[in-house]
């Protein structure tokens, strides 16, 4: 009997091992896909973003004798001197001086069509630039010099990425001719920070942007954290228990894990509608999104506030602390650093959100930076879902390098998070 | 603005004028009673000074807020303040415990502020229900429901959008579900199989590095997966099965589906891993010594251990998937069609309400209360699916130990 177990356990047991050994590799797989996507994604936007960072300049020899000065200058000077030097900087064409170096570069443009599809090799800022560059040095006046002048987008990305998309065949050549001639240049490209949103992808940059989650993030900081984390500890520590109570927390524990974009029709409604505040203001948004983060924040500090243990309330109390003695002198003070850990994943789960802002209108096309919480504002990732919506070839890239400042932000955020709980983190 | 600057130097400048006194006047009050018996004070001069600045902020907010002229809300203010400088002095010497006060108003506010969550529950239903109930006086609610077409079109009299544009909800609901489920088909298993082997098969210090990376996954911003789902992954699959002679629409339900599975795939996992690790080691132990293999005492022990806390996790993750907005405005279509094929284009509530509200609303036409219909009902099956997976967890979850 005994012998004809162990002979069946042992005829089954090839089969089980076998069964041990697919039911490993399956886990093993899982994992290995869920970094593969990781991998995947980050490398497609990494592969996508990183040019946006880089941009192309163009070697123009200008020509800033008197002659071409005043030949491009709007109002007509006699002559050039010291006294009429800042009024005639301000009257010259740049774009025109530009215009002209050009067609004496590539003298073979010659119908009307080449030499427009010539003037387009140039950016549209790059009549600003000649300027600031001729304002900061005014010796250059009179003589023949050569400028790094802003490419176009479509340049841009032919000579960062190879790609040839939509430059012609004349701008083709000239392209590579610059090539050739080492007369492009990748300079690092500040002007991403700087800029807000633009019709032109060369001078489109995430400045509005920026600015724009950081006065949402304000705004919706300075409510949520103060009402959580009193809200927290009033249901930790003095709410009744009662059908009142257990409302609140079903409410709360239901509107952290409604959608997001719930929200957003509210901050439609309410905020829009019924309180007239300004459409796609950073008031508005800070104020949906405040709700969308209220119910995190206070979870996470009661559940902070749960792990302190009770005979620290019970000493206190012993030596004659009150009820609000012991909150404010023990369990506020020891729970801090869960608080922080909390608010600031909150915070990086509110700053990539973006359908509810969708709803309050923050689509709209943002050329300035926002000055005031009234202003129209949009924030990061809006700005990422309209330059993934523009068939342009140049906010491709622009697309993804936004997103890889944002995923810099969050993963920072995360990180903050991690050497808090790490440092601070006490096991009772 | 300067009469708030204003009345924070007063409240300031009076607060400590008032320590001062207050501590004067008990230094006296000792020298007088010294040898008599102990002094007994029932709060300190700080709790009088709380005091103080709570009645004065309190003051100042309801003058600042106030419609009189500026002369008149300087008067006000200053001699509100000054008269509550007075009066917290008077209550000092009637032996007015004010830390009782203190202490009873800071409840107060906090009680106050839990209110807040109940507050915006409220609101949310009221004005989402409010809307809702307006588009239902144009379009009845059976049509709503059971209509097979969704053709909200731009009106121009209101007539005329009634006649020829169409509210029904299935097509859009159908679509939900379908990138709800294949969403799922990705996310359940990878994540339950992922979970099971860092909780239970990798070693400590791998699981101590793979984790956090993951978490990275589930910190990503949904607009990058939309991103990523309509530059990477939709021509991937219209790619791959244009090998096989398949023609895949751009904006498939399956390209949406798959990176919504991505996203959910930590969020899975994680609330497993919990499940897994919360049965007790106990059980697990007295499997193995029975002689199981450690697959068979997963199967056999810990999953049907650990399994509430799972399907609360799979709801959950269902419930956040239907309310998923980025992926599907991105990366699927928008057009409604009746169709179950995920190589197709299909539309999902969260997008139709993304399209029909975006840009000028006008808020007494069909098409833009429409979304509050919508809006309604996803809002209704999130809260029961969120209702449930809680109960589930609670009530079907075994206590150990």
């Amino acid at each position: 009997m005994a012998k004809n177990i162990i002979n069946l356990v042992e005829k089954s047991l090839k089969k089980r091992h076998r069964k041990e050994a697919r039911f490993r590799i399956f886990g093993v797989l899982s994992v290995a896909l869920a970094l593969t996507f990781l991998i995947l994604l980050f490398g497609m936007i990494i592969s996508k973003g990183y040019g946006a960072f880089l941009r192309t300049e163009i070697a123009l020899e200008i020509d800033l004798s008197e002659a071409s000065l005043l030949e491009n200058s709007e109002i007509s000077f006699k002559k050039i001197d010291k006294n009429n030097l800042p009024e005639l900087l301000d009257q010259i064409s740049y774009r025109g001086l530009i215009k002209q170096a050009l067609r004496e570069k590539f003298s073979d443009a010659k119908t009307l069509a080449e030499i427009n599809s010539l003037y387009q090799t140039t950016s549209k800022i790059a009549a600003l630039e000649l300027k600031n560059s001729i304002a900061n040095h005014p010796e250059l006046i009179g003589t023949k010099n050569i400028f790094w002048i802003s490419a176009s987008s479509r340049f841009d990305i032919y000579f960062k990425h190879n790609q040839v998309t939509s430059l012609n065949e004349k701008q083709l050549n000239w392209a590579n001719q610059l090539i050739e001639n080492k007369e492009l240049r990748t300079v690092a490209n500040w002007k991403f920070f700087e800029f807000a949103d633009s019709r032109e992808p060369e001078i489109a940059g995430i400045g509005a942007g920026f600015v724009g989650s950081f006065l949402v993030m304000f705004i919706f900081l300075s409510c949520a954290f103060p009402v959580g984390v009193m809200c927290a500890f009033y249901l930790e520590e003095f709410a009744p228990k009662n059908r009142l109570t257990d409302i609140i927390e079903i409410s709360i524990n239901n509107l952290a894990a409604i959608p997001s974009i719930i929200y957003g029709l509210l901050g439609l409604t309410v905020y829009l509608q019924f309180f007239c505040m300004p459409r796609s203001s950073a008031l508005v948004g800070g104020m949906t999104l405040f709700m969308l983060v209220l119910p995190v924040i206070i979870i996470a500090t009661r559940n902070t506030i749960r792990a302190i243990p009770s005979s620290i309330r019970d000493a206190a109390m012993a030596l004659g602390a009150s009820k609000m003695q012991v909150v404010l002198h023990h369990l506020l003070p020891l729970s801090v650093p869960g608080i922080m850990t909390g608010t600031i994943l909150a915070v990086s789960r509110a700053l990539g959100e973006t359908a509810p802002l969708l709803m309050i209108g923050m689509v709209a096309f943002i050329a300035d930076i926002p000055q005031k919480f009234t202003d129209s504002t949009t924030v990061l990732p809006v700005q990422i879902y309209l330059w993934s919506d523009s068939p342009e070839v140049g906010f491709s890239e622009k697309t993804a390098a936004a997103i890889l400042v944002l995923l810099a932000v969050l993963i920072l955020f995360n990180l903050v998070a991690v050497i808090l709980r790490k440092k601070f983190e006490k096991k009772w | 603005m300067y009469l708030l600057l204003f009345s924070v130097i007063l409240v300031l400048l009076l607060a400590f004028a008032l320590n001062r006194n207050i501590k004067n006047l008990r230094l006296e009050s000792q020298k007088q009673e010294q040898g008599g018996k102990r002094l007994r004070f029932s709060s300190l001069p700080i709790h009088y000074i709380y005091c103080f600045i709570l009645w004065s902020v309190i003051f100042s907010a309801t003058i600042l807020c106030s419609s009189f002229e500026a002369p008149i809300k300087y008067l006000l203010s200053t001699t509100f303040l000054i008269g509550n400088f007075f009066l917290i002095r008077l209550f000092y010497k009637k032996k007015f415990s004010a830390k009782n006060h203190i202490e009873g108003s800071l409840k107060l506010i906090l009680s106050l502020t839990a209110g807040i969550g109940i507050l915006i529950t409220i609101i949310i239903t009221a004005s989402i229900l409010f809307e809702a109930l307006k588009f239902f006086e144009f379009v009845k609610l059976s049509d709503f429901l059971f209509g097979t077409t969704w053709n909200p079109q731009m009106a121009i009299t209101e007539e005329q959008s009634v006649g020829s544009s169409a509210f029904g909800v299935v097509p859009v609901f159908l679509g939900t579900i379908l990138i709800t489920l294949i969403a799922m088909l990705i996310a359940v298993p990878l994540g339950i199989m992922g979970a099971i082997h860092l909780c239970l098969y990798a070693k400590p210090k791998v699981r101590d590095y793979i984790k956090p990376i993951l978490e990275i996954l589930a910190g990503v911003p949904t607009v990058v997966y939309g991103y990523f789902a309509v530059i990477t992954v939709a021509p991937l699959f219209k790619n791959i099965f244009a090998l096989i002679n398949i023609d895949v629409a751009s904006e498939s339900a399956l390209a949406a589906g798959f990176v919504m599975g991505i996203m959910i795939i930590p969020f899975v996992l994680s609330l497993t891993d919990d499940a897994l690790n919360s049965v007790p080691q106990a059980l697990k132990d007295g499997a193995l010594a029975l002689g199981s293999t450690k697959s068979e005492m997963i199967k056999k022990v810990v999953l049907p251990a650990a399994m509430p806390s799972v399907v609360g996790a799979v709801i959950l993750a269902v419930s956040r998937a239907i309310g998923e907005t980025m992926i599907v405005v991105m990366a699927a279509g928008l057009v409604a069609k009746l169709s179950f094929n995920p190589l197709e284009s299909v539309t999902t509530a969260t997008a139709q309400i993304v399209t029909l509200l975006v840009g000028d609303q006008e808020f007494n036409s069909p098409k833009t209360l429409a979304a509050f219909a919508l809006a309604l009902t996803l809002f209704i099956f999130t809260f029961i699916f969120n209702i449930v997976a809680l109960v589930v967890i609670k009530k079907y979850k075994q206590k150990y130990g």
